[in-house]
């Protein structure tokens, strides 16, 4: 079974979402990603300054056996990659919702915000639906 | 079984899938004018005993003419063993095999090859070939944009010192991705790039620049001040070098303070004979920081479960089959039997037997050029040193000239006109080690009646 933490938002994408203190929020793989991808020998997080829009290919995630996008799960700016990754990929497998985060955003006003994101019991549902 | 992949109800029942009425309509995208609709001088249905004949009597047409021709593609001793091992049955194939990991004497052949390319241009790794050496020097352009994520422009200095297959092929693969080629002109005393004509570039947002060493008219480029020059504004560096010139010249990775970014280049002159342009091999190279974002194969050595050395393709996340359109490139194999000739030329000659090559086609091209550049009306272009090629003068029209040269059985160089019209008649040269005095003094005296002949013609 896999963790989802109650207080964070989620994507289909299987993306956490979470607020912080400054209005920022960081962005990450679900623990249901990680395990589904396997061992992670590669993260390439965004470069600081770089607009996205919702649902754009913003970081890459590659495993011994693939490489996958993932999504921006709100439009904005990014403010940091997170740069530990690229000598510690494998965080992002042993503590996805931790020190395993790929990028933080200022969300765009206007543009959909984090609370508008599914909760925790939906992605529960997104997850019971695929089999996971 | 019989392994018979498409069947004609296959053919059919895929037809129907996608609404397509023939395989002839899938190819309506390609403009008519650029289909082959037969194929006229290749007759149909003859026995091998009439075919053996008429490809001798065609390959008896072209002669055996004494070659002074180089421009990016150059004539050296092949030692005899390279093709007698290289077309062995366990090598005799031109890809990298599908089930990878069952031809261990293949991918420890290619990891061999990447090792040497890798030490000979002072880099970090190689991957396991490329087409050819304009089609790497395109992909070594895509790569930079992937990699110079401080630059937003896409833009590449290309100098027109730079050869112009190589700039054309550029434009033509990487135009369409959003790429920009501008071209840098050359100084028409030196024959090489000007670290002065990059100052008007001094403050713009650029992502890499090429510079080809030796140039495309055989001369030295300042490699180390045009590297540091890129570095110190965030422009990533493509050297395309000539694999020969690697054992006399400094390696690419050392050009500058941090050296070249990602080098490139044409494998040729490493054991490919010359054959009516190709089929050639390119080779990459570059730091390993920048590997994950390197088009093609790759060889890695590693440890089996019972801790035995073997060979594997590493890195293949990057590439098609697996990230499909966001594959770092559309190349997926690489050129096999040809970068296993290089592989046993490069093992045969040993960086002596390379260095010896490289210095006596050397001495030999400043033979030819002392030597023509005694005959009235023929003067070299460019000061300064050169490699094993250069541009002469000359004070007439030089395509009569190669006419009458070949009429005397010898093929006298490129003809520049089409490719530097602002140099006026002028005509690249090149000799290597096959080069003898004997056949320099028959060039030598050919071109002197092929002067006269040419004007007594116009």
């Amino acid at each position: 079974m896999s963790n989802v933490p109650a207080d964070l938002k989620y994507t289909k994408s299987h993306e956490w979402v979470r607020t912080l203190a400054d209005g920022t929020v960081e962005i990450g793989i679900t623990d249901h990603a990680q395990h589904a991808l396997g061992d992670l020998v590669f993260v390439e997080v965004p470069e600081a300054g770089r607009t996205v829009k919702q649902g754009e290919s913003c970081a890459v995630v590659e495993s011994v056996k693939a490489a996958s996008d993932v999504y921006a799960p709100l439009a904005g700016k990014i403010t940091a990659g997170n740069p530990a990754l690229a000598d510690t990929p494998e965080t992002v497998n042993s503590d996805p919702y931790g020190v395993g985060w790929l990028m933080r955003v200022r969300p765009d006003a206007g543009a959909v915000a984090a609370a508008e994101l599914m909760s925790a019991a939906d992605y529960q549902k997104v997850l019971a639906a695929e089999g996971g | 079984m019989a392994f018979i992949p498409h069947t004609d109800a296959d053919v059919a029942a895929m037809l129907a899938a996608i609404g397509a009425a023939s395989v002839e309509d899938l190819f309506n995208e390609i403009p008519g004018k650029l289909r082959v609709s037969s194929l006229a001088g290749v007759p149909e249905e003859l026995n091998e005993m009439q075919i053996g004949r008429l490809m001798s009597e065609r390959a008896a047409q072209d002669g055996t003419p004494l070659s002074f021709l180089g421009a990016g593609a150059y004539e050296h001793h092949i030692p005899a063993a390279v093709w007698a091992i290289t077309t062995r049955g366990e090598f005799y194939s031109a890809y990298t095999p599908y089930q990878a990991e069952a031809s261990q004497g293949t991918l420890q052949m290619t990891y061999e090859f990447q090792t040497m390319i890798a030490r000979l241009t002072g880099m970090e790794v190689a991957n396991a070939s490329m087409y050819d050496g304009a089609s790497a020097t395109a992909e070594a352009a895509l790569m930079a944009v992937r990699v110079n994520r401080k630059s937003k422009s896409a833009r590449i200095l290309v100098p027109t010192t730079l050869h112009p297959h190589y700039r054309r092929v550029a434009v033509a693969m990487a135009s369409n991705q959003g790429l920009r080629f501008e071209e840098l002109p050359y100084c028409t005393v030196e024959g090489v790039m000007l670290p002065a004509s990059l100052a008007k570039y001094d403050s713009e947002d650029l992502t890499a620049l090429v510079i080809q060493q030796p140039n495309f008219f055989g001369r030295l480029e300042d490699v180390d001040a045009l590297t540091d020059w890129a570095h110190a504004r965030n422009i990533l560096v493509i050297a395309v070098v000539n694999p020969t010139s690697l054992a006399l010249l400094k390696p690419p990775g050392e050009w500058g303070s941090r050296g070249a970014d990602i080098a490139v280049g044409e494998g040729q002159p490493l054991g490919v004979p010359l054959s009516s342009g190709g089929p050639y091999f390119g080779f990459m190279t570059t730091r390993m920081d920048y590997v994950r974002q390197m088009p093609g194969r790759i060889v890695g050595r590693t440890l089996d479960v019972a801790g035995q050395e073997g060979f594997t393709l590493t890195l293949q996340a990057r590439e098609q089959h697996i990230r499909r359109a966001k594959a770092t490139s559309n190349i997926c194999t690489n050129q096999g039997l040809l970068v296993t000739a290089a592989t046993i030329y490069l093992s045969l000659m040993g960086p002596q037997g390379l260095e010896r090559t490289a210095a006596a086609s050397h001495a030999r091209s400043r033979e030819l050029i002392s030597a023509l550049t005694r005959t009235p009306g023929v003067r070299l272009a460019f000061s300064g040193p050169c490699f094993h090629e250069a541009v002469l003068l000359l004070d007439r029209p030089v395509a009569p000239v190669l006419r009458a040269l070949a009429a005397r059985g010898i093929l006298g160089g490129l003809d520049l006109a089409p490719y530097y019209p602002e140099l006026g008649p002028a005509l690249l040269v090149c000799a290597t080690e096959t080069k003898t005095a004997a056949d320099i003094e028959r060039y030598r005296a050919s071109l002197s009646e092929a002067m006269q002949a040419a004007v007594r013609a116009a």
